[in-house]
């Protein structure tokens, strides 16, 4: 029985890693479809929004409440991830409780201190599934999330729920241990279990415990909850200029320069490809990375003021539809080695112009993001294709760019009177 | 009203401490234009050795970047950093918060970079160095009003206190209205917004935003931004109620009380 199921542990690890492996590999290779852009600068500043915005969550505690239940989920989730050392360590070698002879004392603090985290956690995901179904908070009963993204909360809150409860009840069925939170249950158990009873329990408490954590991994890259990993390297590459400034097209720039000054233009220029994004994968590899980042949170679309007043635009919805379109492409590649069209563009298919067309580039949810996304930037490179590419622009914007090109004034005035003023 | 243009002050061969960027609104819009004409009198009277480009100014770009039409925005970059650097321009300051923006922060990789300030950075920078003196009978003193943080002076560049301070120069007593600072909400005209149509909704935003204004029951409501004044104005007038506050750029109320 013990080599048995020492040889399935194993497998099972394996399996578990190797899955997850390649899961995350193929996560890096979709975002790598996106266009280079390099942000690699300042990497003091950059590790200081690592640790500020990613692991110290600093504008979470902008709603306090939640932030310190957030936390606790977070921390509580890590460290008690500690213990999965000595369970794999058990599950290979088919020991029990390999560490707590060697570390006495120190090994009952350190379960004690998990079980309480367990607790905590428990309680603030019960709290999350509370509020996220009985408590109409906007952004939660928001079409958004219609269909899978609420269930995928959902599944996250429940599995969390029921991870912790299979720690406490494995403790709390192992006569040889007693621990802070689960020696309570213990007496129950004891009552209604014999002896083989309950080491039954435990050993089916702990297998089930492990497999849910090595299927809970696998699970991170469907899900929003992907967020736990992703949001470390999404605020290293956070931007650091000013939020009002919308990056560069230098080809334009040059394109310019050169029809300005064609002295300087070099004989053998070639001409941009495309401009804009009607694509995702005429994004830069940070917009796709935020999209596979996005917690489909909300807080973008609270802050909103289009979404406010009722139009269609979803900052939120921005980042869901770009995440939903580089995995069709994504299995498109890999069903077919290279992307073979579906008539579809991320551009007008995934995301509309009259969601595109209602953006004030306020900052609003660029300013909100606990973890550094910006819809706005791919708002931005969609209306760039929309006017460039598709000349697609309302009739009022078009005399807005001949009044600029003509008279130097988004309005119809005399270039002559603007200084008209001073005269007056 | 005697505001010199570069090209005066090249012909005579001398050189201004700071450019006034006056942007299309302040120029051509007459609701904006007054603004601009508080601010020039704000810098005559403190004694500011200031000139404009006059005709030579022209669209800073940011509504055709905004709208995605790079090319347009591009164009107007190159000719107005042309002109910017012909004159060897060091300083600018603006009464417009896109300008602002622009000019500050999407200029310098095309070649224009220049100390950039907004013009009520500028109004405080010149309060502190007591170089704007107001008259013994401050009218706003005690009066109540409410700012309305523009987004590319707010979230952009993270300018919240500069207005501020100024009103409180005045004993203004200042009221928050519920969404400001990095959470204030937007006027609905940035993003090239202010020369179309909204999108279909339920609200217009500037009504949103208009009636968080009037539930802070304000004399006034000061705005740093000649797009959001509009919008605000707007907002307040489809109401038509009499009690609502008027509108000003934080510019006119201190040309009202200066010496």
């Amino acid at each position: 029985m013990g080599l048995i199921s020492e040889i399935i542990f194993c497998l099972l690890t394996i399996l578990s890693f190797g899955i997850f492996t390649q899961k995350i590999l193929r996560i890096r290779r979709s975002i790598l479809l996106g266009k280079a852009t390099h942000l690699n600068d300042h990497p003091g500043q950059r590790w200081r929004n690592v640790i500020l915005l990613a692991l110290g969550q600093k504008k979470m505690f902008q709603k306090p409440i939640v932030a310190v239940l957030h936390l606790i989920v977070y921390i509580g989730f890590v460290i008690i991830n500690i213990e999965l050392l000595e369970i794999i360590v058990d599950g290979i070698f088919g020991t029990h409780r390999v560490f707590s002879e060697s570390m006495g004392e120190f090994y009952t603090f350190l379960i004690n201190t998990f079980e309480i985290l367990a607790l905590l956690v428990t309680i603030a995901c019960v709290i999350f599934l509370i509020r996220r179904n009985n408590i109409k908070l906007k952004r939660f009963i928001s079409k958004d999330l219609e269909g899978w993204p609420r269930s995928d909360a959902n599944y996250i809150l429940i599995i969390e729920i029921l991870l912790m409860g299979l720690f406490l009840l494995m403790n709390a069925a192992d006569h040889e241990v007693s621990f802070i939170i689960s020696k309570n249950f213990t007496p129950w158990l004891t009552a209604n279990f014999d002896q083989d009873q309950l080491f039954f329990v435990e050993k089916t408490a702990w297998w089930i415990h492990i497999i849910g954590i090595y299927a809970f991994m696998n699970y991170l890259p469907y899900s929003k909850h992907l967020h736990i990993v992703l949001a470390f390297p999404n605020a290293y590459y956070a931007p650091l200029i000013p939020s009002g400034t919308i990056h560069n097209m230098p080809d334009i720039q040059n394109e310019v320069l050169y029809a300005m000054q064609p002295e300087l233009a070099p004989t053998n220029a070639a001409a941009p490809e495309s401009f804009g994004a009607k694509e995702a994968t005429e994004l830069s590899w940070k917009n796709l990375m935020d999209a596979y980042s996005c917690s489909e949170c909300g807080r973008c679309t609270d802050a909103c003021p289009a979404n406010n007043t009722g139009k269609l635009l979803s900052p939120r919805k921005i980042m869901m539809a770009t995440r939903d379109r580089i995995e069709t492409i994504s299995k498109n590649i890999e069903l077919n080695k290279v992307f073979v069209p579906d008539g579809k563009t991320l551009l007008h298919d995934y995301i509309t112009v009259e969601e595109l067309r209602a953006c004030t580039t306020c900052n609003a949810c660029v300013t909100e993001c606990p973890i550094s996304i910006s819809p706005l930037d791919i708002i931005i490179e969609l209306r760039r294709s929309l006017v460039m590419e598709q000349s697609n622009a309302p009739q009022e914007w078009n005399s807005m760019f001949s009044n600029i090109e003509n008279n130097f004034a988004p309005w119809k005035f005399s270039p002559d009177d603007r200084d008209a003023w001073t005269k007056a | 009203m005697k505001v010199s243009t570069m090209a005066e002050m090249m012909a005579s061969g001398e050189q201004p401490e700071i450019l006034f960027w006056v942007g299309c609104a302040g120029s051509f819009d007459q609701r904006a234009q007054k603004i601009t004409k508080a601010f020039a009198t704000i810098l005559n009277k403190a004694g500011v050795k200031y000139a404009i480009l006059g005709k030579e100014e022209a669209c800073t770009g940011d509504p055709a970047r905004r709208a995605g039409n790079e090319f347009m925005f591009q164009m107007m970059a190159y000719q107005n950093i042309q002109i910017l650097n012909g004159y060897n321009i060091k300083k600018i300051v603006t009464t417009c918060p896109h300008c602002f923006n622009t000019l500050k922060n999407e200029y310098p990789e095309l070649g224009g970079d220049y100390d950039v300030i907004h013009h009520t950075q500028f109004l405080q920078e010149l309060i502190e160095q007591g170089k704007i003196k107001f008259t013994d009978s401050n009218e706003w003193k005690g009066k109540s009003i409410t700012y309305h943080d523009s987004c590319y002076l707010g979230r952009a560049n993270e300018i919240y206190e500069a207005p501020r301070k100024v009103l409180e120069s005045l004993d203004m007593e200042l009221k928050e209205m519920k969404r400001c600072k990095s959470k204030g909400l937007c006027c609905g005209a940035g993003g090239a917004q202010m020369f179309k149509e909204e999108e279909k909704g339920d609200k217009r935003i500037n009504t949103e935003r208009a009636e968080e204004a009037r539930a802070t029951a304000t004399d006034f409501v000061a705005s740093a931004c000649p797009f959001c004044n509009t919008m605000l104005s707007d907002g307040l007038k489809v109401a038509e109620n009499q009690n609502d506050p008027a509108v000003l750029d934080i510019a006119e109320i201190i040309a009202q009380a200066i010496k």
